[in-house]
């Protein structure tokens, strides 16, 4: 007999759980958010302040290089919002006629990464036998990087890219390689360079030679969840997040 | 009725073959579909890119075969005869690398040979030998992830050759060498031409060990599917990563075709 109550009470409480659910009239939506492998942490923070203050929507987050997503959108992957290392990326999706609205969303670095024991100076980066990992060209991170060393001058640049041991698949990959002591030195964002571990040093690049990463936000469907995470991430809060990790913020919504 | 009930099966197991079919199959067709006629095909088959790739993953996965042969041939022979304690550990510990991840082969052979692995810290700072991100460290993933295949197999072959020939051989004077040369070999030759096939094209193949011990060079590291990776990247690189995809395949058919000729005209009768 007790028995046959406690299973009805049971089910008392499972149907009062449902009721809950049912009652609650918060819509549940997910949206897909598609960032660059630079803003891991960054838009991870965004993404659980935002689900704080729009219960019901879900954010899921996915993270590669900017190349890769690109490709991926463009091959029909379900993004509702891309956020770049770089315009060239978000420029492509418009092309394709999937962009509904951009914006720009911060500026990064370049910084060299090196070990305890490595290189002082950017003009170290030509020593012959450095062992130099780079993010690949197509990466935003590489190409920046690749521009950085041209603006130092061509024959600079050459000697330095013969030291390149390896172009990797997105920033964190190639600053991985510094932390395991496979490369002496690598070229990153500065933001990376937050989250290293104890033993890695950051080489400024001389401000003649920096390029500035443009990070920009695009909405790639009509969601007012995936506008408002838009919104979010270019609104005072999502910049504080931002310059949190090092970017320099740029994209404020009036 | 009995009738019905007794097609029944017959119908439902021909659409899971279509079925199953159709899955293996279909990919294919999406890429002869996108690489044929796509513009730019032809020329991402003949860049520089792909040549260095193709001609690295050629010599490097062939390479990684012969080591394999060489050692892994004594070594599943020896596994086949010996009886010890604790064999069963090691043959499980040379199947390992078949059940791990790639990626995870790729840091594990980080850890041992990487600059600051076990092995690979002492070599750096005793001799300056680096290995990680070298073209020896493709084809130490290359073996690391195939020669289990290949030992697998010839354990599987060696072990179905009757021990009585051999022990006949012995008798009527023939050394072991021999024995093994003109008994063992050729009644287990199917099964290692096989054996060699499964581990060169898990070479050919090899990505995620590689990415991580060896990086991705042009013409020192990059292998085909690190190429056909980088071109999926690119600005308009799916062309590029599915003709490179297609060169790739079409090399393994040929090579594939050669190892199953070498399996049927090779085999022997003792």
């Amino acid at each position: 007999m007790s028995l046959r109550v406690a299973a009805a009470g049971a089910l008392a409480v499972a149907a009062l759980g449902l009721g809950a659910c049912g009652d609650g009239e918060e819509p549940t939506e997910t949206i897909t958010v598609f960032a660059a492998a630079s803003l891991t942490e960054a838009f991870g923070e965004l993404a659980e302040a935002f689900e704080e203050e729009h219960p019901g929507v879900t954010v899921r987050l996915s993270f590669a290089g900017s190349a890769t997503l690109r490709t991926q959108v463009l091959e029909g992957a379900p993004a509702d919002v891309f956020a770049s290392a770089s315009p060239d990326e978000v420029a492509a999706l418009d092309a394709a006629g999937l962009v509904v609205e951009e914006r720009a969303l911060a500026t990064n670095t370049l910084v060299i990464a090196t070990g305890q024991d490595g290189i002082e100076t950017f003009e170290e980066l030509t020593l012959p036998g450095l062992r130099l990992m780079l993010a690949a060209e197509d990466v935003p991170a590489g190409r920046y990087a690749r521009e950085s060393l041209a603006l130092a001058g061509t024959d600079f640049a050459v000697r330095v890219l013969a030291n390149v041991r390896s172009n990797e698949a997105n920033v964190r990959a190639t600053l991985a390689k510094v932390e395991l002591g496979e490369a002496d030195a690598a070229i990153v964002y500065a933001s990376d360079l937050r989250l290293a571990d104890a033993g890695i040093r950051a080489i400024a690049i001389p401000e003649r030679f920096q390029v500035a990463a443009e990070y920009r936000i695009a909405l790639l469907a009509e969601s007012d969840a995936a506008r408002a995470f838009v919104a979010f991430a270019t609104s005072p809060q999502g910049m504080a997040t931002l310059a949190r990790h090092g970017f320099t913020a740029v994209g404020v919504t009036p | 009725m009995t009738a019905l009930r007794a097609r029944a099966p017959h119908a439902g197991l021909a659409l899971l073959i279509a079925v199953f079919a159709v899955f293996f199959v279909l990919p294919f067709a999406g890429l002869l579909e996108r690489g044929i006629g796509g513009s730019g095909t032809w020329d991402a088959i003949t860049s520089d890119t792909a040549l260095d790739a193709l001609v690295l993953s050629l010599w490097t996965s062939a390479v990684a075969l012969l080591i394999a042969v060489v050692a892994g041939t004594p070594v599943a022979y020896w596994l086949t005869h010996a009886r010890f304690p604790g064999k069963g550990a090691v043959e499980a510990l040379i199947d390992l690398p078949i059940v791990l991840p790639p990626t995870i082969a790729g840091v594990a052979l980080l850890t041992a040979f990487g600059r600051k692995g076990l092995l690979g810290a002492p070599l750096d700072d005793w001799f300056g030998l680096t290995l990680g991100f070298s073209t020896a460290a493709v084809i130490m993933a290359q073996l690391f992830v195939g020669a289990p295949f290949y030992v697998r197999a010839a354990r599987a072959g060696f072990g179905s050759v009757d021990a009585q020939y051999e022990r006949v051989a012995h008798t009527l004077g023939a050394s072991r060498l021999r024995a093994f040369a003109r008994i063992v070999l050729p009644l287990s030759w199917p099964s290692l031409a096989a054996g060699a096939a499964l581990c060169w094209a898990r070479a050919l193949g090899e990505l995620g060990a590689t990415l991580i011990f060896a990086g991705n060079l042009q013409g020192e590291t990059q292998t085909m599917p690190l190429a056909i990776l980088s071109a999926f990247e690119r600005a308009d690189g799916l062309t590029a990563a599915v003709a490179l995809a297609i060169l790739l395949l079409a090399v393994a058919l040929v090579a594939l075709a050669a190892f199953w000729l070498l399996s049927t005209r090779g085999r022997g009768t003792p």
